[in-house]
């Protein structure tokens, strides 16, 4: 099921996952959030912009803690928990996050 | 928690069978694997032509192979004793997943095909055709089974659903039709050392985050080494730890404990994952060459030990299978067990008192205690019968004060399944896990309301993801599920900590 943006298409997974990460582009999260009926707050770009910086240097989705404990760090120590994130994203900062920035989706036994 | 797209089950006060509605299930097949996985796994990359032939070609390759399938199909008597015993049958209410009925997908072919009476006969022996209506049933059936083996416990004849879902799921990959879930997990073990796919750099990143988080705490520079050449201790633990909550708890508490013990300790980058999703797809080749990864990796660190951390199914194939798929371990210090278990490990030294407990630590919680289906119905841990279930419940008691059973009908060989093993946390299951996670949500409910359980323990990585994610739909919340290390964790005082203090207290938020 691709999505639009602009009159661009984006080819997405069976799951909604981007399926080039090359190609995302801001309109994608926006698109994807609308879908779900979530409006994307700075907040939510906070960790968005995060994961994309962590993901750019690691290849991979940042752990739980490590993503915690940075917004911990950036946006103050209240925020540095599992619940702020699930409040910006229901379906789990791991990966309703990560599909927004255009991340592919954790797999395993989590 | 995300709004449910189907009807999430209530809770009843005391657990019944519900009638039976069939086909509620029939829709939910799971994601298909892409070519890709399926050939990195050495599969056809999609359904061959003569698909019908090479699948019982498949099944009698594996009749022949395992004597204990052919005993499987030939001696249910359909006594019935299974049928309220699988939680997705409890949950869903859907017939085909009464165990009987989901041995039966496979036992009507093989008697059509294997049988004489099913050659010549079959209206007579309720045997049919390997058709593509068949094929489909087995897709989605065998894949709403979680090989947690609780029904073959009440099987008079032992027959084990687990080990007939597995060769199911063989014969379909062998024919080109696998599940993406598994197989996309498998080859990243292959390809990256683990399931989650998280390369060296990142999973050296988040140890020494790690490392900083624990010496904040506690002012203790407890080490979370990886690639050390010459450590003692092989430390083989689900790549969840690195990753999930409570996972890491977990995993933290391993390092302390390994830490005030005195011994040395590594993970391997290439041996960053103790799961084996090769026992899930049945498939003999796949579960050998993951293990194979932890035979290498311990040669090459030249480690005297293997441990393994909280993971159901993987201490079942590190317990059961290893030696014969990647032994002899002969180059393994023989005083010690081979592998060991990290709560075996945990337990010694509290009995050995190397280990400063403060059980008041965790007076914010009362504790009850999953136990994971792989390790109470297909392993053991210690040198007594039940060590399995006796074990972790000796941890958990000697670092907290509040301990309660849930219900004897659901816990140590009765227990009842996650609701996500077997190869089924995948968000496309989302309905199965919600429903099939009924049952230890009623015996949950039961102690929460009899006496006033808070937490609930868990030693498998699936079984916390797959608790934290469904059991909000039943009105509890996500941080009540618990590792078992992370409450040894809590209670732990390591030699030099900060005494007294607000971080203390940060910890036992986090749980």
């Amino acid at each position: 099921m691709p999505i639009e943006v602009d009159g661009k298409t984006f080819e997405t997974d069976e799951e909604g996952y981007l399926v080039n990460l090359n190609d995302w582009v801001p309109g994608v999260a926006e698109m994807m959030a609308k879908e779900d009926d979530l409006e994307l707050t700075d907040d939510h770009w906070d960790i968005i912009n995060f994961l994309r910086e962590y993901y750019e240097e690691y290849q991979i989705a940042p752990a739980v803690r490590v993503l915690t404990k940075a917004v911990g760090k950036r946006l103050g120590k209240e925020k540095g928990n599992s619940k702020y994130l699930y409040g910006l994203f229901p379906y789990g900062p791991g990966k309703q996050a990560c599909r927004y920035a255009g991340l592919p989706k954790p797999t395993g036994c989590v | 928690m995300a709004k449910a797209k189907f009807e999430v089950p209530e809770l009843q006060e005391y657990p019944e069978v519900p009638k039976i509605e069939p086909g509620t299930m029939a829709h939910l097949e799971t994601f298909k694997a892409k070519p890709e996985f399926q050939e990195a796994l050495g599969f056809p990359g999609e359904l061959v032509d003569n698909w019908q032939e090479q699948a019982i070609e498949a099944m009698g390759d594996m009749l022949g192979k395992y004597r204990s399938l052919k005993v499987y199909m030939d001696s249910c008597v359909k006594c019935g004793a299974c049928t309220d015993k699988c939680h997705y049958y409890l949950g869903t209410k859907d017939p085909k997943n009464m165990p009987v009925a989901r041995q039966d997908l496979m036992r009507k072919v093989y008697r059509r095909y294997f049988t004489l009476a099913g050659k010549f006969f079959p209206k007579l022996v309720g045997a049919t055709d390997f058709t593509q209506e068949v094929l489909d049933d087995w897709y989605n059936y065998f894949h709403q089974c979680s090989q947690c083996r609780r029904c073959s416990v009440f099987c008079p004849y032992g027959i084990d659903t687990a080990e007939i879902s597995m060769a199911a799921r063989e014969i379909m990959d062998r024919i080109g039709v696998g599940d993406k879930y598994s197989n996309e997990i498998i080859g990243k073990v292959y390809r990256i050392g683990n399931n989650l796919g998280l390369p060296g750099p990142a999973l050296e990143d988040t140890l020494e985050g790690l490392e900083e988080d624990v010496f904040d705490e506690t002012g203790v520079e407890v080490k979370y080494p990886m690639d050390v050449k010459g450590a003692d201790i092989l430390l083989v633990t689900p790549s969840a730890d690195f990753f999930a909550e409570p996972h890491v708890d977990g995993l933290i508490g391993y390092g302390k404990v390994f830490h005030e013990a005195g011994v040395s300790w590594t993970v391997s980058s290439k041996a960053s994952e103790a799961a084996n999703f090769g026992m899930f797809i049945g498939s003999y080749e796949n579960m050998r060459k993951v293990s194979l990864r932890i035979r290498e990796a311990a040669l090459e660190l030249g480690v005297k030990r293997i441990i393994f951390g909280e993971c159901g199914h993987a201490w079942r194939v590190a317990y059961a299978f290893l030696n014969t798929l990647a032994g002899p371990f002969d180059f393994l210090d023989k005083n010690y067990p081979v592998p060991q278990h990290i709560l075996e490990f945990t337990l010694d030294e509290i009995e050995k008192g190397t280990l400063n407990i403060d059980k008041s630590l965790n007076d914010d919680m009362v504790l009850t205690f999953h136990d994971s289906c792989n390790v109470a119905r297909a392993t053991r841990m210690g040198d007594k019968p039940g060590g399995q279930f006796d074990i972790p419940r000796a941890v958990i008691k000697a670092v907290c004060n509040n301990y309660v059973d849930m219900p004897e009908d659901t816990i140590r060989e009765a227990t009842f399944c996650c609701g996500g093993g077997g190869g089924l946390l995948t968000d496309d299951l989302m309905e199965l896990r919600v429903k099939g996670a009924k049952p230890r949500m009623e015996a949950l409910k039961s102690v929460t309301e009899e006496y006033g359980v808070t937490h609930m323990a868990a030693i498998c990585a699936i079984c916390k993801s797959q608790f934290t994610k469904v059991i909000p739909y039943y009105g509890f919340e996500m941080d009540q599920i618990v590792s078992v290390h992370q409450l040894v964790s809590n209670a732990l005082i390591l030699t030099g900590q900060n005494s007294e203090g607000e971080e203390d207290e940060s910890e036992e938020d986090a749980a």
